[in-house]
């Protein structure tokens, strides 16, 4: 118990490792800021992994394990604590956090190793795994969202590593103020909560929320309006419609940012908070509803976007949205342990895409167009390998991860009771687009001639400080699946067991999903049957179009010319928004707060008061004529004055005679 | 005997005159002349309450006035002297350099 005693201490290491970088890492060479940055992360994945193997050794009466350290926020009945909690759910995005980050940290140092800023970057870096690793262990939803908004101020930070690319600072400001929207929603639904169970602890806020019934409205629309509200603030931090478009910006950022933050670990922050608030969640169908529209809106829709852009980093941006909505699609599905596996898949694949895309930029010196690419298979042949596993995972062939995660997901919306059938079809059909634009990617960049101008660029395979991670990644890519491997692949599910007792609810569910998993042992085959199908029928179709006819896109881009160029431009949500909402409050902002609140108002009465004084003083310096004679006559005024006052009860009577 | 308040209207009279005689004369040895005036009127009220009351309060104070009233006749016919050979005149409106 030597580490879950003293949880506090696995955040801490970053934030030592952050500080001290930050500080002091401008003198030092880059040998330095690597051992601390990268050894911070590497002993906190240690004592991640020393906090897992006590938890296993925990009766299940002492799960979750909440350790209470001070108290942060006390007013009145309400108290909020630096308490830290670990259960099953935690342990999962624990081994995610601080191994990915650990990975991209040691991948970074060979990636930045010729940037400048190299100090600053892996002190943001370490700063995003500290509150990361607040909002993942935190036991209240403040202190949740205390790393919520820290993991955003390092996203903006990282967004804008680049500061002095104009289009780099637009995409950090971009996406803190976008995000801003969804946490104005998430604070709202706080609020709700504790107006509505008096705490905002996870333990008993829950267990106060178990025995309440699940009507269509949730308690009188209490719970549904603060879990939609709650699933605002997912929706902005997890990009989903129709908060998504800060995270193409952000790729902005420094591609082991991209992996790290926005792809693997922040924006997965969404999903872990509806994951967490499951209870919630589950007693308004209503809520379950909306999150299972939204995921699978933004999964289509994303996915669409994909099968065009040309930027190498931006096809894997918008497959992140995609995919997001895929986890938002279990969970509002009731799949939760669905959702957080294809979380923890996704974060090994998709880290590792973004890694060996990385990889390729690194290689051919900078250039993220995929139309200056090609033939890069045989040049970089370690990135080609582990990019193409990567990209067989998330296509869902078996038995690579995301086959497992995407199958189970697909199968939780097939047997939903709310349009189940039609949320597995658009499921099925975001499947089929993401094994086509994925693949498209790959031959695009690693097969064909050569596009790039071979004189002067020159592909060099990366160093191992950057390969090793990719292949450590690879390998968690193609067994990371396996942990859920369904009955009859000859596993046991492990995953959904492990995860049971934070999703399941008292005896009945436990009756319902015995039920329920004899119904999907039967499905089971006859799904992923399907789903490979139309994985290979993906691949075939991007095999086709760019290796076979290579001709055939662009004739495809003409004969579909509306379709293509509304694709190309996003479906031109960047610019309804910026005409809908960033003009009009633009206008406000400079014609009226500006204009007329600030200058005029509040500038108006500062200079209003000094030109007063300045006019009262001009008037009232004439008082002081330097004649002698004129004081005299100010002092014997004022004797006159005094003396009246003194005498006034005597005089009174006087006075008032004389008006009568 | 005289009653107190005869001595007392005297002595407002005589301050009274002071004053309008401070305010309204233009000769600065008239002015001090003036204040001297209303020191002396406000020595006679003080010796008639000192009588009136029968005691020697009153008495002592007036010969404080009488002092400083000495020391201030010093310093105040200095200064006279210094404007009158500066100015050449002992207009008191011709010394109004103090304004803003």
């Amino acid at each position: 118990m030597l580490i879950l005693d003293n949880l506090w201490i696995i955040p801490l290491l970053p934030l030592l490792g952050s500080a001290t970088n930050g500080l002091f890492g401008k003198k030092w060479p880059n040998k330095i800021v690597n051992s601390v940055a990268v050894g911070s992360t590497g002993v906190a994945f240690l004592c991640a992994l020393e906090a897992v193997r006590e938890f296993f050794q925990l009766s299940p009466e002492q799960i979750p394990l909440v350790k209470q350290y001070f108290s942060w926020i006390v007013a009145g009945g309400f108290r909020a604590g630096f308490d830290l909690q670990v259960d099953q759910l935690t342990v999962v995005m624990l081994l995610v956090v601080t191994g990915v980050g650990w990975l991209i940290h040691i991948y970074s140092t060979g990636y930045m190793a010729h940037e400048s800023g190299y100090y600053r970057f892996f002190s943001y870096l370490n700063l995003f795994m500290f509150f990361m690793l607040i909002l993942i262990l935190s036991a209240n939803y403040v202190l949740l969202f205390v790393g919520w908004e820290g993991v955003g101020l390092c996203s903006y930070l990282l967004i804008g590593f680049y500061f002095l690319k104009k289009s780099a600072s637009d995409a950090g400001k971009k996406a803190f103020i976008v995000n801003r929207i969804g946490d104005f929603g998430f604070m709202l639904g706080m609020f709700l909560l504790f107006r509505t169970f008096g705490t905002l602890d996870f333990v008993p806020l829950f267990a106060k929320a178990g025995p309440m019934p699940a009507d269509l409205m949730g308690q009188y629309g209490t719970l549904t309006i603060a879990c939609l509200l709650l699933f605002m603030g997912a929706t902005g931090k997890s990009a989903q419609l129709p908060l998504y478009v800060w995270l193409p910006d952000a790729m902005e950022g420094p591609t082991p940012v991209s992996a790290l933050i926005h792809a693997a670990t922040m924006v997965t922050a969404g999903v872990y908070v509806v994951a967490r608030s499951n209870v919630l969640f589950t007693h308004s169908p209503t809520a379950m509803l909306v999150v299972a529209i939204i995921g699978c809106a933004t999964a289509l829709f994303a996915a669409t976007i994909g099968l065009v852009q040309t930027d190498i980093k931006r096809v894997l941006a918008y497959s992140t949205v995609s995919q997001l909505g895929y986890m938002f699609l279990a969970c509002g599905v009731g799949a939760f342990s669905a959702g957080v596996f294809h979380l923890m898949t996704h974060a090994f694949f998709k880290a590792l895409l973004f890694l060996a895309a990385g990889s390729v930029i690194h290689a051919v010196g900078g250039e993220q167009d995929m139309r200056h690419m090609g033939g890069l298979g045989k040049l970089i042949n370690k990135t080609y390998i582990t990019m193409l596993i990567a990209t067989i995972a998330i296509a869902g062939f078996p038995p690579l991860a995301a086959f497992f995660s995407k199958d189970s997901i697909l199968l939780g919306a097939f047997q939903s009771e709310y349009g189940g059938h039609v949320l597995y079809a658009f499921g099925l059909a975001t499947a089929l687009l993401t094994s086509f634009y994925m693949f498209r990617l790959i031959f695009l960049t690693f097969s064909g001639k050569p596009r790039f101008d071979e004189h002067h660029v020159h592909v060099h395979e990366s160093p191992n400080s950057m390969v090793v991670p990719l292949m450590i990644l690879a390998l968690l890519s193609i067994v990371g699946g396996w942990l859920a491997a369904p009955a009859f692949w000859g596993g046991t599910d492990y995953f959904t067991k492990f995860l049971d007792p934070v999703f399941s609810h008292g005896a009945e569910a436990a009756g319902a999903a015995e039920a329920a998993e004899a119904a999907a042992h039967a499905l089971e085959v006859p799904l992923a049957i399907v789903a490979v199908i139309t994985a290979l029928l993906g691949l075939g179709i991007a095999y086709w179009l760019y290796i076979k006819n290579t001709k055939k896109p662009e004739e495809l881009a003409k004969s579909l010319k509306g379709i293509y160029t509304a694709l190309l431009n996003k479906y031109y949500v960047d610019e309804l928004y910026a005409a809908t909402v960033v003009k009009p409050l633009m206008w406000i902002s400079r014609e009226v707060l500006w204009q007329r609140v600030d200058v005029q108002v509040i500038d108006g009465t500062v200079n209003g008061v000094a030109a007063g004084a300045v006019g009262v003083g001009d008037n009232v310096r004439h008082a002081q004529s330097g004649n002698t004679r004129s004081y005299a006559v100010w002092v014997v005024i004022g004797a006159i004055v005094v003396i009246a006052i003194v005498f006034w009860p005597y005089l009174k009577p006087v006075a008032v005679g004389m008006v009568r | 005997m005289v009653p107190t308040h005869y001595y007392l209207i005297l002595s407002a009279i005589l301050f009274g005159l002071g004053t309008v005689a401070f305010v309204f004369r233009r000769n600065i040895i008239t002015i001090f002349m003036s204040i001297e005036l209303m020191l002396n009127a406000v020595n006679l009220a003080f010796v008639a309450f000192s009588q009136a009351w029968n005691r020697l309060d009153g008495q002592v104070f007036v010969l404080f006035v009488i002092v400083v009233a000495a020391a201030e006749a010093a310093v105040g016919l200095g200064i006279i002297i210094l404007i009158a050979r500066i100015r050449r005149s002992l207009n008191v409106e011709r010394v109004d350099l103090l304004k803003l």
